[in-house]
């Protein structure tokens, strides 16, 4: 989890408290993904029983702070070098949106694309103007900001993409008069379906069952 | 209050007769203020090269109204449309168009030359134009001795030189690397912020989001439009 190894990251560089992590997790990741307090003290505890970190003394205004151990600073260098795994589980709401609308008959799925698009264009639009208020960083914090930003920005762009590829894919379906499936299916068979190993979301897409 | 540089009243535009006849435009309003970029998105063969140059005055509608700088183009000889194109429009194209022989300045004041106007006031606008794009220390340069980036920059001076004040752009960032066509599009930006108005078509989704309205077409229709709120709204207070 990106806090958990943020939070330990940030204490190699230094002993510290709490609220002052958090702060310093605010301002390194730009506030884009705000965290409460609880949330870090949390963090810490698991991060104490796992033996990452240690509690050290308290100062007058009753601080607690805490040191990165050796592990913990190993652990640190194992997630900077290794890649982040994307959760393949993940449901991806949208997809599953069209997925589902393209299977009612009625429903202008065209449309749903046209709104979807128009919505995170705008979306595309607000950070592309945040971006461009700040895209000279004079500052460690300014450039982790922009990293943030462009992140946004191009996740926003994949997805306009994707709704373009596929509003040209529904026309072309339309155009051979493929249409929605009316009734619902029965299913092949009663029960809990047997299976021997749990398949990863590409897999299942790749097989073409169903999504979980 | 903002001036309105260009309007599209129920612009429709057809090719062909009979059975042979295709519908390009149908039912276009539009319109671009001074201070705003528009851009114009969607799929190839959805009208939009036709509507940048319907708007340029280069193609004249089967029916609808063109409105340039508050002059109707319907009522005007080919002459004086020639005139309005050349004192107000300024085109930018993906390959640049400009002239190999001549120097970065002599392109930029190509149109002030036509427009006869004294060599001194065009010397002097041309350089203006360049030093606003940060080009000035190139003038004396020809395009061969320019990177893409800077003959794009070159071309939008050749754009705003002198009265012009609505650009008109296809594809501006389509011959230039990802961070090239972000400095090009901040000239562009900075030139609408300045007063001028831009229509810009593109496919690209990042870099039409530079613009404050996105039209987009579908079958030769304006099917929906978007336009920026606020950063903060989105971003939270965080910044």
């Amino acid at each position: 989890m990106s806090v958990r190894q943020s939070i330990l990251a940030i204490l190699d560089q230094g002993s510290s408290y709490g609220y002052r992590l958090r702060a310093e997790f605010e301002r390194r990741t730009g506030s884009t993904w705000p965290i409460n307090v609880g949330q870090i003290y949390n963090t810490l505890d698991r991060l104490e029983r796992d033996g990452l970190i240690v509690k050290g003394d308290t100062d007058t205004d009753g601080h607690v702070f805490y040191s990165i151990t050796t592990a913990g600073h190993d652990e640190v260098t194992r997630w900077l070098r290794s890649p982040v795994q994307r959760p393949e589980t993940t449901r991806d709401e949208l997809a599953i949106k069209l997925a589902v609308a393209v299977t009612l008959p009625g429903v202008d799925i065209a449309e749903i694309v046209r709104v979807q698009r128009m919505s995170t264009m705008t979306t595309l639009q607000q950070l592309t103007r945040a971006k461009n208020s700040g895209d000279d960083p004079e500052s460690t914090d300014e450039l982790a900001w922009l990293l943030v930003i462009d992140s946004l920005i191009f996740q926003a762009e994949a997805e306009i993409r994707w709704l373009d590829h596929s509003s040209s894919r529904l026309a072309r379906a339309k155009d051979r008069g493929l249409a929605a499936s009316e009734p619902l299916a029965e299913p092949r068979r009663r029960g809990r379906p047997a299976r021997t190993d749990t398949p990863t979301t590409a897999q299942a897409a790749t097989d073409g069952r169903v999504l979980r | 209050m903002s001036t309105e540089l260009l309007r599209l009243d129920g612009v429709s535009r057809q090719y062909g007769h009979g059975e042979t006849a295709r519908t390009a435009l149908v039912g276009i309003d539009l319109t671009i203020m001074a201070g705003e970029m528009v851009a114009v998105m969607g799929a190839s063969g959805s009208g939009k090269s036709t509507l940048l140059t319907i708007a340029g005055g280069l193609t004249t509608p089967t029916s609808g109204e063109v409105v340039i700088d508050g002059q109707w183009i319907s009522s005007m000889t080919a002459k004086q449309l020639a005139v309005l194109r050349r004192r107000t429009l300024g085109f930018v194209f993906q390959d640049f168009n400009l002239i190999p022989a001549l120097t970065a300045l002599e392109n930029v004041t190509l149109p002030l030359e036509l427009d006869s106007w004294r060599s001194r006031d065009s010397r002097r606008a041309g350089l203006d134009a360049l030093a606003s794009v940060d080009l000035v220390d190139r003038a004396g340069n020809y395009p061969d001795d320019l990177s893409g980036g800077q003959q794009q920059r070159v071309a939008i001076a050749r754009a705003i030189v002198g009265t012009r004040k609505l650009i008109l752009a296809d594809e501006p960032t389509g011959a230039l690397d990802s961070h090239t066509g972000e400095v090009v599009l901040r000239m562009l930006r900075h030139r609408v912020d300045a007063g001028a108005g831009a229509i810009m078509v593109t496919h690209d989704a990042r870099h039409a989001a530079w613009a404050d309205r996105i039209v987009y077409l579908e079958d030769g229709r304006i099917v929906g439009q978007s336009s920026t709120g606020s950063p903060e709204e989105l971003l939270g207070a965080g910044r």
